[in-house]
């Protein structure tokens, strides 16, 4: 019996060696401390990082001095999602540090490269992203701060990533004791995964769909009429710009973004359950993905009071969100309620050109019923058809939408404009969300250039 | 062409090591030694080569033809001993000897790989405890007196413990060695093999409340000497000793539980008198927070298992150095690291392979004295084994102890190889007391009124064999209890060879 007990102990110490390596491995060789990665570096070439297509986003070369030299093509254009490998990592030279480093080059060539002295060529990394549609995003955003997030919503392929102000990463060094210095400068901050923004009218989504779901059969008969104002208390909100819309309905409150609809249709939520819907849309938690990134907040739970409730109906106060959330939602929309993890890295080969690992889409499951979905749908594509994103309205494809007037600072209207949307609204086939900070209305800056990403993408 | 073989080689070495394993464990299917050959070659002709690729990588690595030399003299060394071990003692127990014989293989190839110096220091220590091992059993065979000693064990035990404790010199933080003309023995290791003697001669004739207790008091002077030296590795191994031991002397599930209880309690008071059992238990909770100072040892050694992967990067292709103490404590991570996963599980699996024969050994034992011994033994070994490797891979709190045989360290290979030797000598008394039994059922058999041997009651007699003695004289009196006849037959029945009963 002890025999018994021994083996047993024995068994679990087995597995438990396997599987402890085997799901470390990676995290173990990032950890600074590990010396082996030093020895990786020295034995290896850095791989390249490439586009979809094969462009070329990140190359080491010897220089003259006989010095490896990191490269980038490209230079601004994919600063953030590529980043830098010097002076710390960011990006996809982070995420996939362990892959660049590693070399799986046949032995032929090993031993070729042995007796010439020379290094061997590190595992190449291939990503999603698409170089063109990057360019219209970078161009539209022009002189800009913001952030653009562009994916595929059927795979999580994130087909462009922008966030200005950005960066030569070739220039880290020689810029990094400037950013050090200055502790205001957000230029390494990814906007798309990084920054917090108060969601402002896009959060409508969310309210609406926790009123379908309280009120599955009935939310149709919703009706209101807009004065321009609601007072609760102290507290009063207006709708954008006071505009004043009457008698409206369930989409038509959605379509041109009622605040006063809105915070009015808030007063009737179950609080302690929209509070779990939220949790459900991945709010208050990590998100499923291996993009490194901040997580989103939001306070509504019972004891939520009547004025914050009314700000938090309509996307202010203290609620914040990161463009990547919002095009996660966005894209379990356009997907039947389905999301998969968003990914940047593809797949790695070796310099022979054969794959090293594939990284296939992986779903992380329902954030809603399809049936939700689909009425969400129906609503954003109302937002083009007779609301405040009908700059989309009319073209070869068919878009959906919620733009977005997010408010921030003391300063009366002074405010983010934000667009996230789909297209075509009945097969979607990319996700858009964008962020332009202090530009104004989400329907006078973000949709025209949501508009110039699609047309691109549809050409 | 260093790198060809040196890539190709990874794999030939996890080869034979996987078949190595496998032998090992086929060995159980057999019930005879006789029966056992074929493997037993097998498994040193696999043993010979697996060493000699290792050393051919080392040789090719390095650009060091010299090694060549050392894999040699290892070589005789080896070999001479499993030859003269069988020349001496025909009825040695050989998977005990081949496992023996690999596991020291392995030691060598990584502390040659680690630091030739020590290797060279081991491989003189080895050499001398082999020569000592070629003796053990005769003493264990004819000096039946072994029984009646259990207060000089005790006494020993304790004394060379009490010295250690009060003159012992300290290394990083633990009294564990003292020195006699310039070599440095730690009385810890030793006093293992006393022990076990003791608690199984204090045990053997009762295992009444009166020996529970008596123990107790003897094992609870070990364990504390060994505590305040801040040994606490050896401490847990005697503690587990005297635990196991009494309750499969006693077969009594309230002293496992008291022993379980009592563990706990010691293990929460020295968590909260010892400093050092604090920072053990911290370094094992969050190693990573304390990665600077406590933690960096267990880390570094994480970071070598895992960058090994399954077959490893190769001799010399790692940086097994980084971890501190390597070549002692953590020289299971080395192997790992250099030879892969792969061949650290067959490593365990050798381990484990060992210690089932020993039980094995320990169950077929008439002697109660004898068989505790072996029991004590196999435990010890084992539970040694659990806590360097479960230490070294985060699976338990570190407690610094060596991996028998592997690790370097010339008081631990010495005890475990002097360990081994007594397990032989056992072995050879339980062969021995096997065929007097033989000879007495032949003889009896004989005075019966020689009728014709039909099947069934040759089949009876071979079964007999594997039984315990008192049962022997009742089965055959009882000969038409049909029960009993169909169990044996159903046990042993498929067993039958040419030669190996000699009931024929």
């Amino acid at each position: 019996m002890v025999s018994v007990v021994f083996v047993l102990l024995f068994a679990g110490l087995s597995g438990y060696i396997t599987w402890y390596s085997a799901t470390h491995r990676q995290e173990l060789i990032n950890n600074s401390y590990n010396g082996r990665q030093q020895m990786l570096i020295a034995q290896n070439r850095r791989g390249k990082i490439l586009s979809a297509n094969g462009e070329i986003l990140a190359q080491t070369t010897v220089g003259e001095d006989g010095k490896d030299k990191r490269e980038y093509p490209y230079q601004n254009l994919f600063s953030h999602v590529v980043g830098y490998a010097t002076n710390g990592r960011m990006g996809v030279e982070a995420q996939a540090n362990y892959y660049l480093i590693n070399s799986n080059a046949p032995i032929s060539q090993k031993a070729t490269l042995e007796l010439s002295g020379d290094k061997y060529p590190g595992d190449d990394v291939y990503t999603t992203l698409n170089v063109d549609l990057q360019q219209v995003a970078s161009t539209a955003l022009g002189v800009y701060q913001g952030a653009i997030l562009v994916t595929e919503p059927s795979t999580g392929k994130v087909l462009a990533m922008v966030s200005k102000p950005d960066f030569d990463p070739q220039q880290i060094e020689e810029m990094w004791d400037e950013l050090v210095a200055d502790r205001d400068s957000s230029i390494l901050l990814n906007r798309v995964t990084q920054g917090l923004y108060p969601p402002g009218s896009t959060f409508k989504i969310m309210t609406a769909l926790e009123y379908i779901r309280e009120n599955p059969d009935t939310y149709n008969n919703y009706s209101y009429n807009c004065t321009g104002s609601i007072t609760r208390g102290q507290d009063r909100i207006q709708c954008y710009h006071g505009s004043v819309h009457g008698s409206v309905g369930f989409d038509v409150s959605f379509a041109k973004s009622c605040n006063t609809s809105f915070a009015n249709m808030g007063f009737t939520l179950d609080r302690a359950a929209f509070g779990d819907t939220l949790d459900e849309l991945l709010f208050n938690r990590e998100l499923p993905t291996d993009l490194g990134h901040n997580v989103s907040r939001v306070d509504m739970s019972a004891e939520t009071a009547d004025p914050d409730m009314m700000q938090i109906s309509i996307g202010q106060g203290t609620t914040s969100i990161t463009p990547l959330l919002l095009n996660m939602i966005t894209c379990a929309i356009a997907n039947d309620g389905v999301l998969i993890e968003p990914c940047v890295v593809d797949r790695v080969l070796n310099s022979a050109g054969n794959t090293v690992k594939t990284f296939p889409p992986v779903a992380y499951g329902k954030l809603m019923e399809p049936a939700e979905a689909q009425i969400l749908k129906d609503l954003m594509t109302a937002v083009v058809e007779k609301g405040t994103a009908s700059r989309l309205k009319g073209l070869s494809y068919t878009a959906a939408g919620k733009t977005g007037s997010a408010e921030y600072g003391t300063v009366k209207g002074d405010s983010h404009a934000w667009f996230t949307g789909f297209a075509p609204a009945e097969n979607p086939q990319i996700c858009v969300t964008i962020i332009i900070e202090g530009a104004g209305a989400g329907g006078d800056y973000a949709v025209p250039i949501a508009k110039r990403i699609f047309d691109a993408w549809f050409e | 062409m260093e790198l060809y073989v040196s890539e190709y080689a990874r794999y030939v070495i996890i080869l034979l090591m996987v078949l190595y394993t496998y032998e090992s464990f086929a060995v159980f299917r057999r019930k005879e030694e006789s029966g056992r050959k074929g493997m037993y070659l097998r498994q040193s002709l696999l043993m010979f080569a697996f060493h000699f690729s290792c050393f051919l990588v080392i040789c090719f690595e390095t650009g060091d033809m010299v090694y060549l030399f050392f894999y040699a003299f290892q070589q005789i060394i080896l070999y001479a001993f499993s030859v003269l071990c069988r020349m001496l003692y025909p009825r040695t127990n050989r998977l005990v000897v081949n496992n023996m014989c690999m596991l020291l293989a392995i030691g060598f190839i990584i502390l040659t790989r680690l630091d030739m110096g020590k290797a060279i220091r081991q491989f003189i220590i080895v050499t001398c405890s082999l020569a000592a091992a070629l003796v053990i059993p005769f003493f264990v065979h004819k000096f039946r007196l072994l029984k009646n000693l259990k207060w000089l064990y005790a006494m020993v035990g304790i004394g060379a413990l009490g010295i250690v404790m009060i003159l012992g010199q300290t290394t990083y933080g633990s009294k564990l060695s003292w020195s006699i003309a310039g070599i440095a023995f730690q009385p810890s290791e030793f006093v293992k093999i006393l022990f076990v003697f003791f608690m199984a001669s204090a045990l053997c004739e009762a295992a009444g409340f009166f020996e529970v207790f008596t123990t107790a008091v003897v094992a609870a002077a070990h364990v504390i000497s060994l505590v305040i030296s801040k040994d606490l590795g050896s401490a847990l191994i005697f503690f587990m000793v005297y635990v196991l031991m009494v309750f499969v002397a006693s077969r009594n599930y309230l002293y496992l539980l008291l022993g379980a209880a009592g563990g706990c309690g010691a293990a929460w008071v020295a968590f909260k008198v010892f400093r050092h059992v604090q920072v053990r238990v911290q370094a094992f909770q969050d190693p990573w927070s304390v990665i600077d100072a406590e933690g960096y040892q267990i880390t570094q050694s994480l970071f070598a298992i895992s960058s090994g992967g399954w077959l490893g990067l190769g001799l010399y292709k790692g940086t097994p150095r980084s971890i501190p103490f390597v070549e002692t404590d953590f020289i299971f991570s080395a192997i790992a690291e250099e030879m892969g996963i792969v061949a650290a599980i067959c490593l365990i699996l050798i381990c484990v392979s060992t210690f089932l024969m020993i039980m094995r050994i320990a169950c077929g034992m008439r002697d109660r004295f004898y068989q505790l011994t072996a029991f004590g033994l196999g435990v010890t070994y084992l539970f040694q084994v659990f806590l360097t490797i479960g230490g070294g891979t985060k699976f338990i709190p570190l407690t610094g102890v060596t991996l028998p045989l592997i690790s370097y360290g010339g008081s631990s290979v010495l005890t475990t190889i002097v360990m081994f030797a007594i397990v032989q000598g056992l072995h050879i008394i339980w062969l021995d007391e096997e065929e007097a039994l033989q000879r007495a059922l032949l003889k009896k058999r004989m005075r019966r009124k020689r009728r014709p041997l039909y099947p069934d009651s040759r089949r009876q007699a071979r079964s007999v064999r594997n039984q315990a003695g008192e049962e022997i004289e009742y089965e055959i009196d009882n000969e038409n209890n049909s029960e009993n006849n169909s169990e044996n037959n159903r046990n042993t029945g498929r067993s039958h060879r040419p030669g190996t009963g000699r009931a024929d």
